[in-house]
């Protein structure tokens, strides 16, 4: 069987699984929808958790991000991993004690203001709409690679499944749904990396097989081989990198900070029965996202020395089959600079922009001599002749081991099971958002339990709607935005919770201030470097050369010291305001 | 519970946030980035140690703080009989 049939069967098999799933698992109370009723395991919910987390971005662009980026790729490994330590020792057990739904409930509370709850709100529907237009494309990507659909429809479908299961079952379905998700996606990761790890270097466990020596009988480590194959084209060294030291460590603080300042993820832990749960099961859902986290830099690598070895200075007649398949989804293109039909890759572009592929009036992709798809690009200046999409490295890296079609398969599978999962808790967050922070707690107080699920319903609906026009229609600076969505939380949300659990004496003015001064500052930044002045967006003119990516950690400061500078000028919070800080202290 | 056992309680606690996030910024702040470069002068079979530290070590690390302070709670929760039951 082909990988197509291959990715029906898979696909329509998960697809079905998630759909039984949410019948099953229907929510009757609004406690149900937004917490499962705080009824849920602590390793379901870790593992509920770790899919939540890992989203098509983590999943299908992660190790090829970082197979281009050697070193410097840590950011992401380290940064998506270590604000777990800050949500089980900082957050995660003081947020459940407190007991509420949401995080903007938190904040409104904690902080005695309406007006607080609603910069809070404002500021999860702006983090989580960047990250869910994402998924939703992600989702179209997967449909459109491997089984031929418009990447439109792609994204229809996926919304019908999202829409079935988060609309009825609120955070119930998703929950359940998500362990499924989970198991999907991390054998979907596992699979190929194992059979890879040991084709390479003879041993299956991928994190032991990148330290270990190549199966070519040389002795030589592979990271070595790496390092000296990139030395030898013109690289870096793949284990130095070419970032900053200050860069790299800004940016790790800010994904750290942001990822422990998300509100999807912190309300996971709104739903675990007690105070100890809610603290192993941060823990679990660690153990579970590092399982693909340290497997990912190992596959960055594996793929990376295969691509390498396969293309360089070898003649493009000579190239495997997959290498025409995926040129003609304008992932891959290799323009021949020098007329000899051998391909060099070398650092630098080879063509300007994307590729668009040149057809002819029958809308056929054009062959050249040597039988490669042509561009309508211009050539760039420079060497190099081969142009690598990054996500490339995981959705063909199956093919580029030579495994059989089920991998492949499953990969697609995978793919959108993280892609889902993910968009799912994110429009929770968007719906509670509306039903529960605005409606419930401040239009109309006096709504019945009844109503305001019916609205978290009619808010989802409508959150998934827009979220699939932003996965057709994405604005073209999604992408740009989606990794500042972690700035951004850090900026606002997390100084916010840390001074409220922290800080008895924090009030409401203080906070305020902080949170808009944080979020200001922040995006004043990134809007200046990414979208108003791309032009300047050099190491040069950065402040302290901190990239856009890595502000958020400056804005986290600035939110600090703006709330503690304009706390002491106002008076202390109420009594009953501190004695509840101090209750959410002890588990009991 | 009085109100002096109480802060004797979240006194610990913060000790141990205290001990337990120094490791935390040791482990990925310090020697996967500051002391990387100088760490890369020594291997570990076929790593780097900087670069091991800032791609496999310091993740494994970050779990196992996880469960040491879930241990230590756990255990403090007993001892000043604030655990829930």
């Amino acid at each position: 069987m082909d990988v197509q049939i291959w990715t029906y069967i898979l696909v329509g098999a998960t697809f079905a699984l998630y759909i039984g799933i949410a019948i099953w698992s229907r929510a009757a109370s609004t406690s149900d929808f937004y917490v499962a009723g705080a009824h849920v395991n602590p390793l379901t919910n870790g593992m509920a958790t770790a899919a939540d987390w890992m989203s098509a971005a983590s999943f299908l662009s992660m190790a090829g991000l970082i197979s281009f980026m050697g070193y410097d790729g840590a950011v992401y490994l380290m940064g998506w991993t270590g604000g777990y330590v800050l949500l089980a020792l900082l957050l995660a057990p003081y947020l459940r004690k407190f007991g509420k739904f949401t995080v903007p409930d938190f904040i409104g509370d904690r902080y005695y203001s309406n007006f607080a709850r609603t910069i809070a709100v404002i500021c999860a529907v702006i983090v989580s709409f960047t990250y869910v237009a994402g998924q939703m494309r992600g989702v179209g990507l997967v449909f459109s690679k491997f089984l031929e659909v418009n990447i439109d429809l792609g994204v229809l479908i996926g919304m019908a499944i999202v829409f079935f299961y988060a609309v009825l079952g609120g955070m119930k379905g998703i929950t359940y749904t998500q362990v499924a998700q989970y198991c999907v996606l991390i054998f979907a990761f596992m699979v190929p990396a194992f059979f890879i790890s040991f084709q390479l270097t003879g041993n299956p466990i991928p994190q032991i097989g990148f330290g270990s020596t190549v199966n070519d009988g040389s002795g030589m480590y592979l990271l070595e081989k790496l390092d000296q194959l990139h030395t030898e084209l013109g690289f870096a060294a793949y284990t130095s990198g070419t970032k900053s030291i200050q860069d790299v460590f800004f940016i790790t603080a800010a994904l750290m900070i942001g990822t422990a300042g998300l509100p999807h993820v912190i309300v996971r832990f709104f739903t675990v029965p007690k105070v100890k749960d809610a603290r192993i099961s941060v823990g679990y859902a660690l153990i579970f996202i590092a399982i693909l986290y340290t497997t990912a830099p190992a596959i960055a690598v594996f793929a990376r020395t295969n691509l390498i070895e396969t293309v360089n200075e070898e003649p493009y007649q000579k190239m495997p089959d997959w290498f025409s398949t995926w040129e003609e989804t304008a992932l891959l293109t290799w323009v021949d600079k020098d007329d000899n039909g051998i391909i060099t890759y070398a650092p630098g572009a080879a063509i300007e922009g994307a590729p668009e592929l040149l057809r002819d009036a029958q809308g056929e992709i054009v062959r050249g001599h040597y039988g490669e798809a042509k561009v309508t690009n211009q050539p760039a200046e420079g060497p190099n002749e081969l142009y690598i999409d990054r996500d490339i490295m995981v959705l063909a890296n199956p093919e580029i081991a030579n495994l059989p079609a089920w991998v492949a398969a499953l990969v697609a599978a995978g793919g959108l099971a993280a892609a889902l999962s993910t968009a799912a808790g994110l429009l929770l967050v968007i719906s509670t958002s509306v039903s529960h922070d605005l409606i419930k707690k401040q239009i109309k107080t006096d709504i019945s339990d009844k109503a305001e699920l019916m609205w978290a319903r009619i808010s989802a609906a409508g959150a998934v709607m827009v979220a699939g026009y932003f996965g057709i229609n994405p604005p073209g600076f999604v992408a740009e935005v989606v990794a500042i969505a972690f700035g951004l939380a850090a900026a606002s949300f997390f100084p916010a919770i840390i001074l409220g659990i922290f800080y008895k004496k924090m009030n409401r003015q203080g906070a305020i201030a902080g949170m808009i001064a944080g979020l200001l500052f922040t995006l004043a930044y990134v809007v200046f470097f990414k979208i108003a002045f791309p032009e300047y967006n050099t190491p040069e003119h950065w402040w302290f050369g901190i990239s856009p990516e890595g502000i958020g950690t400056l804005g986290m400061l600035v939110n600090l010291a703006v709330s503690l500078a304009v706390g002491m000028i106002f008076p202390e919070p109420p009594e009953e305001v501190q004695e509840m800080v101090e209750s959410i202290r002890y588990p009991k | 519970m009085t109100k002096r056992d109480l802060k004797g309680y979240w006194r610990k606690n913060l000790q141990y946030l205290g001990i337990l996030l120094t490791i935390w910024f040791t482990v990925s702040y310090v020697c996967g980035i500051l002391l990387a470069p100088w760490l890369n002068t020594f291997t570990m079979g076929g790593f780097k140690l900087g670069f091991w530290f800032a791609q496999q070590g310091s993740i494994y690390t970050f779990v196992i703080l996880i469960f040491v302070y879930v241990y230590l709670m756990n255990k403090l929760d007993r001892q000043f009989k604030v655990q829930e039951d």
